[in-house]
Protein backbone atom coordinates (compact mmCIF):
# COMPACT_ATOMS: atom_id res chain seq x y z
CA UNK A 1 0.00 0.00 0.00
CA UNK A 2 0.71 3.67 -0.89
CA UNK A 3 1.32 5.29 2.50
CA UNK A 4 0.54 9.21 2.92
CA UNK A 5 3.85 9.33 4.47
CA UNK A 6 5.86 7.86 1.40
CA UNK A 7 3.58 9.99 -1.02
CA UNK A 8 4.82 13.22 1.48
CA UNK A 9 8.66 12.73 1.45
CA UNK A 10 8.35 12.07 -2.17
CA UNK A 11 6.99 15.75 -2.50
CA UNK A 12 9.18 17.02 -0.13
CA UNK A 13 12.29 15.27 -2.12
CA UNK A 14 10.89 16.33 -5.79
CA UNK A 15 10.24 20.36 -3.55
CA UNK A 16 13.57 20.74 -2.16
CA UNK A 17 15.36 19.40 -5.28
CA UNK A 18 13.65 22.26 -7.04
CA UNK A 19 14.71 24.57 -4.38
CA UNK A 20 18.29 23.23 -4.89
CA UNK A 21 18.25 23.96 -8.77
CA UNK A 22 16.67 27.48 -8.03
CA UNK A 23 20.43 27.98 -6.43
CA UNK A 24 22.11 26.17 -8.91
CA UNK A 25 21.06 27.83 -11.76
CA UNK A 26 20.51 31.12 -10.95
CA UNK A 27 21.47 32.41 -13.90
CA UNK A 28 19.31 30.71 -16.62
CA UNK A 29 16.15 31.80 -16.71
CA UNK A 30 15.02 29.08 -18.91
CA UNK A 31 15.50 26.96 -15.99
CA UNK A 32 14.41 29.15 -13.02
CA UNK A 33 11.07 28.15 -14.87
CA UNK A 34 11.43 24.56 -14.92
CA UNK A 35 12.12 24.57 -11.22
CA UNK A 36 9.08 26.53 -10.72
CA UNK A 37 7.50 23.74 -12.73
CA UNK A 38 9.01 20.94 -10.37
CA UNK A 39 8.15 23.26 -7.70
CA UNK A 40 4.35 23.64 -7.99
CA UNK A 41 4.48 19.40 -9.37
CA UNK A 42 5.57 18.79 -5.92
CA UNK A 43 2.50 20.77 -4.78
CA UNK A 44 0.16 19.26 -6.55
CA UNK A 45 1.59 15.77 -5.31
CA UNK A 46 0.92 17.03 -1.95
CA UNK A 47 -2.55 17.94 -2.88
CA UNK A 48 -3.50 14.76 -4.40
CA UNK A 49 -2.16 12.72 -1.79
CA UNK A 50 -3.78 14.47 0.74
CA UNK A 51 -7.43 14.56 -1.69
CA UNK A 52 -7.00 10.81 -2.31
CA UNK A 53 -6.17 9.94 1.69
CA UNK A 54 -9.12 12.32 2.90
CA UNK A 55 -11.40 11.09 0.57
CA UNK A 56 -12.26 14.93 -0.67
CA UNK A 57 -12.20 15.54 -4.25
CA UNK A 58 -11.96 19.28 -3.67
CA UNK A 59 -7.79 19.13 -3.56
CA UNK A 60 -8.66 17.08 -7.01
CA UNK A 61 -10.28 20.29 -8.39
CA UNK A 62 -7.33 22.67 -6.65
CA UNK A 63 -4.78 21.07 -8.56
CA UNK A 64 -7.04 21.15 -11.52
CA UNK A 65 -6.81 25.00 -10.85
CA UNK A 66 -2.92 25.13 -10.25
CA UNK A 67 -2.10 22.85 -13.17
CA UNK A 68 -4.74 26.29 -15.34
CA UNK A 69 -2.68 29.11 -13.70
CA UNK A 70 1.27 26.93 -14.19
CA UNK A 71 0.22 26.90 -17.78
CA UNK A 72 -0.74 30.07 -18.44
CA UNK A 73 2.29 30.86 -16.17
CA UNK A 74 4.54 29.18 -18.48
CA UNK A 75 3.15 30.56 -21.36
CA UNK A 76 3.45 34.13 -20.83
CA UNK A 77 6.81 33.69 -19.16
CA UNK A 78 8.26 32.39 -22.03
CA UNK A 79 7.19 35.14 -24.23
CA UNK A 80 8.87 37.26 -22.13
CA UNK A 81 11.98 35.80 -22.15
CA UNK A 82 11.80 35.51 -26.33
CA UNK A 83 11.06 39.88 -26.09
CA UNK A 84 13.99 39.96 -23.20
CA UNK A 85 15.92 37.77 -25.37
CA UNK A 86 15.30 39.82 -28.84
CA UNK A 87 16.64 42.86 -26.77
CA UNK A 88 19.62 41.93 -25.10
CA UNK A 89 20.70 39.20 -26.80
CA UNK A 90 21.15 37.37 -23.51
CA UNK A 91 19.09 35.70 -20.44
CA UNK A 92 21.51 36.10 -18.34
CA UNK A 93 19.70 37.08 -14.67
CA UNK A 94 23.00 39.48 -14.19
CA UNK A 95 22.36 41.48 -17.41
CA UNK A 96 18.71 42.35 -16.14
CA UNK A 97 19.39 45.66 -14.09
CA UNK A 98 17.95 48.31 -15.97
CA UNK A 99 15.67 48.79 -13.11
CA UNK A 100 18.29 49.10 -10.85
CA UNK A 101 17.75 52.18 -8.54
CA UNK B 1 2.37 -5.62 -3.91
CA UNK B 2 2.70 -4.86 -7.36
CA UNK B 3 1.61 -1.27 -6.67
CA UNK B 4 4.15 -1.37 -4.09
CA UNK B 5 6.65 -2.22 -6.53
CA UNK B 6 5.30 -0.09 -8.90
CA UNK B 7 5.38 3.13 -6.70
CA UNK B 8 8.97 2.69 -5.52
CA UNK B 9 10.66 2.71 -9.18
CA UNK B 10 8.51 5.16 -10.43
CA UNK B 11 9.86 7.13 -7.26
CA UNK B 12 13.12 6.40 -8.01
CA UNK B 13 13.05 7.73 -11.28
CA UNK B 14 11.10 10.71 -10.72
CA UNK B 15 14.03 11.65 -8.13
CA UNK B 16 16.47 10.69 -10.68
CA UNK B 17 14.71 12.80 -13.47
CA UNK B 18 14.49 15.66 -11.23
CA UNK B 19 17.96 15.94 -10.04
CA UNK B 20 18.65 15.59 -14.26
CA UNK B 21 16.84 18.66 -14.22
CA UNK B 22 18.59 21.01 -12.12
CA UNK B 23 21.89 19.54 -12.89
CA UNK B 24 21.92 19.15 -16.95
CA UNK B 25 24.70 21.05 -18.66
CA UNK B 26 22.10 21.47 -21.74
CA UNK B 27 18.96 23.07 -21.09
CA UNK B 28 17.46 20.98 -23.80
CA UNK B 29 18.23 18.10 -21.84
CA UNK B 30 16.85 19.71 -18.92
CA UNK B 31 13.70 20.06 -20.56
CA UNK B 32 13.57 16.47 -21.83
CA UNK B 33 14.38 15.54 -18.00
CA UNK B 34 11.22 17.45 -16.83
CA UNK B 35 9.39 15.52 -19.44
CA UNK B 36 10.85 12.52 -17.85
CA UNK B 37 9.69 13.99 -14.39
CA UNK B 38 5.92 14.92 -15.70
CA UNK B 39 5.25 11.21 -16.85
CA UNK B 40 6.18 9.81 -14.54
CA UNK B 41 4.24 11.97 -11.82
CA UNK B 42 1.19 10.82 -13.96
CA UNK B 43 2.27 7.08 -13.63
CA UNK B 44 2.22 7.75 -9.34
CA UNK B 45 -1.05 9.59 -9.85
CA UNK B 46 -2.75 6.69 -11.54
CA UNK B 47 -0.95 4.59 -8.67
CA UNK B 48 -3.11 5.92 -5.91
CA UNK B 49 -6.55 6.70 -8.48
CA UNK B 50 -6.07 10.26 -9.80
CA UNK B 51 -6.80 9.12 -13.10
CA UNK B 52 -8.41 12.20 -14.43
CA UNK B 53 -5.69 14.64 -13.38
CA UNK B 54 -2.58 12.17 -14.85
CA UNK B 55 -3.96 12.09 -17.98
CA UNK B 56 -4.40 15.92 -18.05
CA UNK B 57 -0.90 16.55 -16.78
CA UNK B 58 0.13 14.29 -19.38
CA UNK B 59 -1.81 15.84 -22.42
CA UNK B 60 -1.71 19.50 -20.92
CA UNK B 61 1.94 18.75 -19.46
CA UNK B 62 3.99 16.91 -21.74
CA UNK B 63 1.73 17.92 -24.97
CA UNK B 64 1.68 21.80 -24.71
CA UNK B 65 4.24 23.15 -22.08
CA UNK B 66 7.27 21.59 -22.46
CA UNK B 67 6.43 21.91 -26.21
CA UNK B 68 6.95 25.44 -25.96
CA UNK B 69 9.90 24.99 -23.59
CA UNK B 70 11.74 22.88 -25.67
CA UNK B 71 10.88 25.90 -29.07
CA UNK B 72 12.05 28.37 -26.72
CA UNK B 73 15.04 26.55 -25.59
CA UNK B 74 15.95 25.69 -29.33
CA UNK B 75 14.95 29.23 -30.74
CA UNK B 76 17.12 31.19 -28.87
CA UNK B 77 20.64 31.30 -29.18
CA UNK B 78 22.62 31.03 -25.86
CA UNK B 79 25.99 31.40 -25.01
CA UNK B 80 25.91 28.20 -22.45
CA UNK B 81 29.67 28.49 -21.19
CA UNK B 82 28.80 32.35 -19.13
CA UNK B 83 25.32 30.83 -17.90
CA UNK B 84 27.18 27.52 -16.21
CA UNK B 85 29.59 30.00 -14.89
CA UNK B 86 29.89 29.98 -11.37
CA UNK B 87 27.30 26.67 -11.01
CA UNK B 88 28.89 25.47 -7.94
CA UNK B 89 29.64 28.79 -6.34
CA UNK B 90 26.05 28.61 -4.37
CA UNK B 91 25.53 25.10 -4.49
CA UNK B 92 26.32 24.40 -0.90
CA UNK B 93 23.90 26.90 -0.16
CA UNK B 94 21.39 24.81 -2.03
CA UNK B 95 22.43 21.40 -1.31
CA UNK B 96 21.88 22.76 2.65
CA UNK B 97 18.62 24.05 2.06
CA UNK B 98 17.45 21.02 -0.16
CA UNK B 99 18.85 18.63 2.67
CA UNK B 100 16.69 21.41 5.83
CA UNK B 101 13.79 20.82 3.91
CA UNK B 102 13.60 17.53 3.20
CA UNK B 103 14.45 17.10 7.19
CA UNK B 104 11.73 19.18 8.47
CA UNK B 105 9.43 17.38 5.97
CA UNK B 106 10.54 13.91 6.76
CA UNK B 107 10.39 14.86 10.65
CA UNK B 108 6.65 16.08 10.50
CA UNK B 109 5.85 13.03 8.22
CA UNK B 110 7.24 10.21 9.80
CA UNK B 111 6.89 11.38 13.58
CA UNK B 112 3.72 9.50 14.75
CA UNK B 113 0.31 11.25 15.24
CA UNK B 114 2.32 14.96 14.24
CA UNK B 115 -0.49 15.61 10.95
CA UNK B 116 -3.43 14.44 14.01
CA UNK B 117 -3.78 11.25 11.10
CA UNK B 118 -2.44 8.04 10.65
CA UNK B 119 0.10 8.73 8.30
CA UNK B 120 1.31 5.15 7.70
CA UNK B 121 -2.07 4.34 6.17
CA UNK B 122 -2.80 4.42 2.63
CA UNK B 123 -5.76 5.92 0.31
CA UNK B 124 -8.70 3.35 0.92
CA UNK B 125 -9.17 2.18 -2.90
CA UNK B 126 -11.92 3.20 -4.58
CA UNK B 127 -15.06 0.50 -5.05
CA UNK B 128 -15.58 -1.10 -8.19
CA UNK B 129 -17.34 1.14 -11.13
CA UNK B 130 -16.24 4.62 -9.51
CA UNK B 131 -15.11 7.14 -12.17
CA UNK B 132 -12.47 9.91 -10.74
CA UNK B 133 -13.34 12.17 -14.15
CA UNK B 134 -17.33 11.74 -13.19
CA UNK B 135 -16.55 12.82 -9.27
CA UNK B 136 -14.49 15.73 -10.09
CA UNK B 137 -16.70 16.74 -13.32
CA UNK B 138 -19.90 16.85 -11.15
CA UNK B 139 -17.86 19.26 -8.44
CA UNK B 140 -16.18 21.11 -11.26
CA UNK B 141 -19.27 22.39 -12.96
CA UNK B 142 -21.54 22.80 -9.90
CA UNK B 143 -19.68 24.26 -6.74
CA UNK B 144 -16.49 25.36 -8.91
CA UNK B 145 -18.44 26.77 -11.91
CA UNK B 146 -17.87 30.38 -11.64
CA UNK B 147 -14.30 29.88 -10.94
CA UNK B 148 -13.67 27.29 -13.87
CA UNK B 149 -15.10 30.61 -15.66
CA UNK B 150 -12.15 32.48 -14.04
CA UNK B 151 -9.76 29.95 -15.34
CA UNK B 152 -10.88 29.90 -18.92
CA UNK B 153 -10.69 33.83 -18.73
CA UNK B 154 -7.52 33.49 -17.10
CA UNK B 155 -6.24 31.40 -19.95
CA UNK B 156 -7.90 33.74 -22.80
CA UNK B 157 -5.74 36.65 -20.83
CA UNK B 158 -2.62 34.35 -21.39
CA UNK B 159 -3.21 33.75 -24.79
CA UNK B 160 -3.33 37.97 -25.82
CA UNK B 161 0.00 38.90 -23.23
CA UNK B 162 1.60 36.11 -24.89
CA UNK B 163 0.72 36.82 -28.40
CA UNK B 164 0.90 40.75 -27.96
CA UNK B 165 4.13 40.10 -26.33
CA UNK B 166 5.95 38.62 -28.57
CA UNK B 167 4.27 39.79 -32.19
CA UNK B 168 6.70 42.49 -33.64
CA UNK B 169 5.62 44.68 -36.82
CA UNK B 170 8.50 45.17 -38.60
CA UNK B 171 8.96 48.57 -40.63
CA UNK B 172 8.69 47.81 -44.85
CA UNK B 173 6.95 44.94 -44.63
CA UNK B 174 3.75 44.19 -46.75
CA UNK B 175 0.39 42.71 -44.89
CA UNK B 176 -3.16 43.40 -45.77
CA UNK B 177 -5.73 46.28 -43.80
CA UNK B 178 -8.87 44.60 -44.24
CA UNK B 179 -11.13 48.06 -43.62
CA UNK B 180 -9.74 49.02 -46.07
CA UNK B 181 -9.98 46.18 -48.80
CA UNK B 182 -13.97 46.14 -48.15
CA UNK B 183 -13.98 49.84 -48.19
CA UNK B 184 -12.68 50.17 -51.74
CA UNK B 185 -14.91 51.36 -54.50
CA UNK B 186 -14.92 50.66 -58.46
CA UNK B 187 -14.11 54.78 -59.34
CA UNK B 188 -11.07 54.32 -56.65
CA UNK B 189 -9.70 51.59 -59.09
CA UNK B 190 -10.81 51.42 -62.68
CA UNK B 191 -10.27 54.19 -64.61
CA UNK B 192 -12.24 54.89 -68.11
CA UNK B 193 -10.42 56.44 -70.37
CA UNK B 194 -11.92 57.49 -74.03
CA UNK B 195 -9.83 57.40 -77.35
CA UNK B 196 -9.96 56.78 -80.66
CA UNK B 197 -9.28 53.69 -81.79
CA UNK B 198 -5.89 52.86 -83.45
CA UNK B 199 -4.72 52.46 -86.94
CA UNK B 200 -3.54 49.65 -88.38
CA UNK B 201 -0.40 50.18 -89.70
Amino acid sequence: MITLAKLLTLSGVLFSLAVAGIFLNRKNVILLLMCVELLLLAANFNFIAFSRYLNDINGQVFVFFILTVAAAESAIGLAILVVLFRERRSINVEDLNTLKG
Amino acid sequence: MLIQVLFHLFAAILILAALGVITARNPVYSALALVMCFITSAAIWLLIEAEFLAVVLVLVYVGAVMVLFLFVVMMLDINLAELRKGFTRFAWLGWLTAGAVIAEIAGVVWAHGALGLDASRGPAPEPAGYSNTLALGSVLYTRYAYPLELAAVLLLVAIVAAISLTMRHRAGLKHQDVGRQVAVRREDRVRLVKMDAEKRP
